[in-house]
């Protein structure tokens, strides 16, 4: 199965202006990181006891791990509902999955306090099954993992191309076929990790109780997370065709319009369990009474439901594009609202809001996951071939 | 009428699968019981007469020099406290005031620490077992070796009880262990309160001592003993004139929100030989599925791309 017609190299340099700039910012969180390290959480963050989790785990993980649900969403599509229609969008899919993963991860390092004992992890014997955190923590690293072996095709694809006779190459023509061989066990492992933990990220709130805001604290935050996983994941993909298209200066992907048709079913679905779960337990006034949380839920909802609309109707690249964005906003909103907004630890504590230092280390990670994207982008073959978008 | 329209409710929701996880909570309810040796303390905020004492005997009995500022160290040589406000990395207990704004004659004390809960958050919450309750004493303990500093168990705490060393480089938990460290048995602060108003032993023996209180001063008391079920129970007991949320012990059903979740966990990840079974599940049907579409796939493939892909596999 060759897919030298399926994937391209996008084209264009590595160093331009925009990537300069992105270094930069990566330069900043960094050294902001290195800071952290040597003067402690307490001197960057605003965190505080009344909040111990903050920006970092409610925007790199919470959110940022379902905006790298694309590689996800994707494989579902095509693996399992419609025959590989759309397997030439997975490459580019799986690399902002596996860099969302990677700076996930990595953003956990940085926010836990006693990092030097995260080896723990691997020692059975400190495993506590009970911790919805640790099936998070460990079904994260796995999936990183994963993510990695996916996306190794591409890699050995360029690493082939590689002047003959050289040693590389011929690692990389001696892998290629065996990992075809078992690809397809870990592709199925990676639609089965990201429905456990995108869950379990839900979970995880379930036991703070009463400090989360009734419109968000429910039972169902497990199967409310991992469908708006989902549906972040195709938002994310979406926007990205349409960002890369006029970013690396090519035509719009024939694909999206046939994986935004799939956007509606998801929606509703998430739509119907939100609103279903707020009337079963009896808060459906609630998203009716004044108050501060009641017009976030507003937004929130709104920023869910119009794109759904929209995406009914006709598109063209142009809304598709800014329908995704909507979408993407809209569901990451839901889940920054269950970290941090609707989350209360009582009166005498000071709202809190992320530092400065504390959003330059987010922004830098940000940063990094566009450069790295970039980078892949224009060194590997990654994007679809063109089969340039009619509608 | 009233229960027809909840069944309907029930109904409806059943229908978009919403109930799925609904016997989490009736299974949440069930609460554990004590063992026969478990220990704790009774507070009672009549008795208290707001000295403190408590506060300084904790802070110099679990007084930890590598966590503490310069400033602490010369504090506890001068025998001052600093003024907490709430607890901290290096207040595990503290003594706050409720004054009611309307009249200066209504108010009442209030002793914070660690409950010691019979199904405590933090303990669910920590993915490394670096919480855990002693299955005898029934004493929640921390082991600073083990923690990674997530915090989870801040997040999952009702009451706000763990603290964290913001300030250190290399920071850990700190919560009241009930002076563990000790090997004179009685927590500091029990151990000085000049008025008695916060005592330990077993805690069968305080939860009689606090029924006999209520009843022998029915009057004295509201009737209620914070903590005999709270949040499925805690081993600190609470006796109060006042009502316990204006002092700032929340209200909290009869179950411990660690049983939900957990009980969530549960269902989800149900074992069967060590290997969950919903997950490996999931995986053989996605497996299987997956592996259809790739069939029908090759097969298209073999009629379109035989000639140009024949080599290659
Ligand atoms: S030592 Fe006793 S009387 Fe003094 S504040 Fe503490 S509990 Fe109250
Ligand atoms: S009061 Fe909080 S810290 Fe103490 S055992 Fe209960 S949940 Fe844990
Ligand atoms: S901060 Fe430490 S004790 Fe608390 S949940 Fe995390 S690992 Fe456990």
């Amino acid at each position: 199965m060759s897919s030298e017609h399926t994937y391209v190299k996008a084209p264009g340099k590595l160093i331009t202006p925009t990537t300069v700039i992105l270094a930069l910012i990566v330069a900043t969180g960094f050294s902001i990181i290195g800071y952290r390290l040597v003067f402690g959480l307490g001197v960057i963050s605003n965190l505080s006891d009344g909040y111990p989790w903050g920006v970092w785990l409610a925007y790199d993980v919470a959110a940022g791990s379902a905006f790298a649900c694309g590689g996800y969403s994707v494989a579902i599509l095509c693996y399992i509902f419609n025959g590989w229609k759309y397997h030439p969008m997975i490459r580019s899919a799986l690399v902002t999955s596996f860099f969302g993963y990677a700076l996930a991860g990595l953003s956990v390092m940085v926010d836990i306090g006693r990092y030097w004992n995260a080896y723990g992890f691997m020692m059975p014997s400190r495993w506590q099954t009970n911790s919805v955190l640790f099936e998070v923590a460990v079904c994260i690293m796995g999936y990183t993992v994963v993510l990695l072996i996916e996306f190794m095709p591409s890699a050995l694809e360029t690493l082939r191309e590689l002047k003959p006779n050289s040693f590389i190459k011929k690692l990389a023509d001696f892998t290629a076929p065996k990992l075809d061989k078992v690809l397809m066990f870990f592709v199925v492992l990676g639609m089965t990790l990201p429905t456990m933990h995108q869950s379990s990220l839900g979970t995880l709130f379930v036991i703070t109780g009463q400090q989360l805001h009734p419109l968000w604290q429910t039972n169902l935050l497990p199967l409310l997370f991992v469908s708006n996983a989902i549906l972040l994941g195709f938002a994310v993909t979406l926007f990205e065709s349409g960002l890369s298209a006029a970013g690396f200066k090519r035509p719009f992907e024939a694909e999206a319009f046939g994986v935004a048709k799939v956007v509606p079913i998801v929606g509703f679905f998430w739509l119907a369990v939100r609103f279903g779960d707020l009337i079963y337990r009896g808060h459906i006034l609630t998203a009716f009474t004044p108050s501060f949380h009641m017009v976030i839920f507003w937004i929130e909802t709104l920023l869910i439901t119009a794109p759904i609309f929209i995406f009914l109707g006709k598109l063209n690249p142009r809304k598709l594009f800014y329908t995704a964005l909507l979408l993407t906003l809209g569901g990451g909103m839901y889940r920054i609202d269950v970290y941090l907004v609707g989350f209360n630890p009582g009166d005498n504590w000071y709202a809190y809001f992320p530092s400065i230092p504390e959003a330059l280390i987010t922004f830098g990670f940000i940063a990094l996951e566009v450069l790295a994207y970039i980078v892949l982008a224009r060194l590997l073959r990654l994007l679809p071939a063109v089969h340039t978008a009619h509608n | 009428m009233k229960s027809t329209r909840r069944r309907f409710l029930q109904t409806a929701a059943a229908g978009i699968g919403l109930t799925a996880l609904s016997p989490t909570l009736s299974a949440a309810s069930e609460a554990k019981s004590f063992g026969p040796d478990e220990v704790g303390m009774l507070y009672d905020s009549t008795l208290c007469v707001g000295c403190k004492a408590c506060v300084y005997a904790c802070r110099s009995e679990n007084f930890d020099a590598d966590s503490s500022s310069e400033l602490d160290e010369k504090a506890l040589a001068e025998q001052r406290w600093h003024d907490a406000y709430e607890l901290d990395y290096r207040t595990k207990n503290i003594i706050k005031l409720y004054q009611n704004p309307d009249d200066v004659n209504d108010f009442a004390f209030i002793k914070r620490q660690c409950n010691h809960c019979q199904s405590p958050g933090c303990v669910s919450a920590c993915p490394v077992k670096a919480m855990t309750k002693n299955p005898v004493t029934g004493t929640v303990q921390y082991d600073k070796n083990i923690c990674i500093g997530c915090r989870y168990c801040q997040m999952a705490c009702p009451f706000k009880i763990p603290t964290f060393e913001w300030h250190m480089t290399f920071p850990k938990i700190s919560k009241c262990e009930l002076c563990r460290q000790t090997p004179k048995g009685t927590p500091a602060c029990c151990r000085v309160c000049p008025a008695k108003a916060v005592i330990y032993d077993k805690r069968s023996i305080l939860l009689a001592e606090a029924k006999r209180r209520l009843a022998e001063n029915p009057d004295r008391y509201i009737n209620k003993i914070y903590g005999e079920y709270d949040y499925g129970g805690t081993n600190v007991l609470y006796l109060s004139r006042v009502d316990f949320e204006k002092l700032g012990l929340p209200n909290l059903p009869n179950y411990s929100y660690a049983g939900v979740s957990e009980n969530i966990q549960h269902t989800l990840y149900k074992t069967f030989n060590h290997v969950p079974i919903a997950p490996v599940a999931l995986y053989a049907a996605l497996a299987a599925v997956a592996f259809v579409q790739h069939k029908r796939r090759g097969k298209k493939d073999a009629g379109n791309e035989a000639k140009k892909d024949g080599g290659e596999k």
